[in-house]
């Protein structure tokens, strides 16, 4: 009752998409409401990544509905849809850093592609912050290639808030991590909320994650969210045998 | 009507209807790239760094190719001129043959291999590693990025090394001509100027501008369309250099027939 008082900035119905015979989403219903952590979760190749990849326009539905901050997406011109996106931010699985710039450069290009009219100083201001927020202040001159996992996670979610989203998906935020700089992600994914007040959906099969720093969880199975709610509500009152196991396995019970 | 069936059943076989849907797919590539070329904004920052990368970095290997073909081609022609008595007439024949043919061909293959597979393998890398999609949720358009700026580098590019190259070969065509017939440098170059035309020139120009965009939009095209995985970054620097080759030769068949029917006219 509370929830449905609240703002949706994300509104999906009847989401379907297929890759030739693989059906992977099978009428898929989602609200993200403003100000929360929403955590998709599901096996690898459960559709979780296809899902955040159609919101942001790089995958097309073959049916359904996604309306973001009032807009819905059908239809929409690629000048539209770039509007929409830089309320969008998405930080990539791999970081999806530009190799070829340091990474300052990889914040600096998408600012100055999308924002107009800013000076030097203005543009260095706002690099400095970002890497502070994410906490590598010393990092601006150094190559991807020189940074670790971690570290790359933290330049990517920072080169996504320089555009300011309202928004921001996670795909996949620890995968490949060891467990202290998951932790370190995960405070990373609850500070940037807390601090730029985003609403975010965070894709993972990772349940330490997704309790951390999810508000909500949505578990993705059979291409349709078979559960939705808070954590434990979730986990301790899940008819699905497969959302049990899938909790006992995470946790080794 | 569409290429494929509805049912997905072949229209011909298999193999042909890839093949065509693959044309289409390259024509439609290369009408994109005509189309966003001239709309703002320009990349001029973006293109600088890609001429530098490709002009400046390929001189040395091009260098050294262009004065080893000089010397070679001029030792394998001295023989067959001397059984006339006619050895005076290198500095022509080697000119013609560099400014006409060998230049533009030995410096698009050489670039062909460095520059195009180059181009093919980042771009695929890019792919890959969703550095392509990093742009493009970030509102920016990766295919005027990456794909226009390294295709007008490789179109204004190819035609300066073609240049280049012709005069490192005429030089090194030069020492190799001094060694044996004691001839001026001046003395070599005014053959050499009397036996080219403006045609063959502009000709040579205006084929290393179609040779600099063939390696690139073959690179951009290979890399931009490859397949997912670290697999697909190989195939697509290799398919960029041989699809780039093929192409290359083709098209000095057909420069060759229409710079003759020019000529004849």
């Amino acid at each position: 009752m509370h929830k449905d008082q609240r703002e949706k900035v994300v509104k999906m119905r009847g989401l379907k998409k297929s890759f030739d015979e693989n059906h992977v989403l099978m009428g898929v219903d989602l609200d993200l409401y403003k100000g929360e952590n929403l955590v998709v979760l599901g096996k690898s190749g459960s559709g979780k990544s296809v899902l955040i990849k159609i919101m942001v326009g790089l995958l097309e539905q073959d049916e359904g509905s996604i309306e973001i901050l009032g807009q819905n997406t059908s239809g929409l011109s690629l000048k539209e849809l770039n509007k929409l996106r830089l309320k969008v931010g998405f930080s990539f699985q791999h970081s999806a850093l530009y190799d070829s710039m340091t990474v300052k450069e990889n914040l600096v290009f998408p600012l100055t592609r999308n924002v107009k009219g800013l000076t030097k100083k203005e543009i260095d201001k706002k690099v400095d912050e970002l890497l502070e927020a994410v906490g590598l202040p010393q990092s601006a001159n150094q190559m991807p290639s020189e940074l670790s996992g971690g570290q790359k996670k933290r330049i990517g979610v920072a080169r996504t808030l320089i555009l300011n989203p309202e928004i921001m998906l996670y795909d996949e935020p620890t995968a490949g991590l060891d467990p202290i700089t998951c932790v370190e992600i995960n405070n990373l994914i609850v500070q940037v909320r807390e601090q730029f007040n985003t609403s975010s959906i965070v894709i993972t099969h990772d349940l330490t994650c997704a309790k951390t720093t999810g508000d909500r969880m949505a578990v993705l199975l059979d291409g349709q969210f078979k559960a939705v709610g808070p954590f434990e509500e979730v986990f301790t009152q899940a008819s699905d045998q497969r959302i049990k196991s899938f909790y006992d396995y995470n946790f080794i019970k | 009507m569409s290429i494929i069936s509805n049912d997905n059943k072949p229209v011909i076989s298999k193999k042909i209807d890839r093949f065509f849907i693959g044309l289409a797919s390259a024509f439609a590539f290369v009408k994109r790239f005509f189309q966003e070329v001239f709309k703002p904004p320009f990349e001029f920052k973006e293109i600088i760094r890609q001429c530098y990368e490709i002009g400046y970095r390929s001189l040395p290997l091009i260098s050294l190719t262009g004065f080893i073909v000089g010397i070679v081609f001029t030792n394998q022609s001295r023989p067959s001129l001397s059984e006339f008595g006619a050895t005076s007439w290198l500095p022509a024949l080697i000119s013609i043959a560099v400014v006409r043919a060998m230049g533009p061909l030995v410096t698009a293959l050489i670039a062909a291999g460095k520059v195009g597979s180059g181009i093919g393998a980042e771009i695929a890398s890019m792919k890959v590693t969703e550095q392509i999609d990093a742009m493009e949720v970030s509102a920016i358009n990766p295919f005027k990025f990456l794909v226009v700026t390294r295709t007008v580098a490789t179109t204004l590019m190819i035609p300066v090394l073609v240049m280049y190259t012709d005069f490192v070969a005429l030089i090194g065509s030069f020492l190799s001509v001094n060694s044996k017939e004691l001839v001026s440098l001046s003395t070599f170059f005014v053959q050499v100027f009397e036996a080219i035309s403006f045609l063959d020139v502009f000709s040579s120009i205006i084929k290393s501008l179609v040779f600099g965009f063939t390696i690139g939009i073959v690179g951009c095209y290979k890399g931009y369309n490859s397949s997912k995985g670290t697999e697909g970054v190989g195939k697509a620097a290799n398919a960029s250099v041989v699809m780039a080759m093929f192409l290359i030769f083709i098209e000095e068949l057909l420069s060759l027939q229409i710079v003759n029917a020019i000529r004849n006219a």
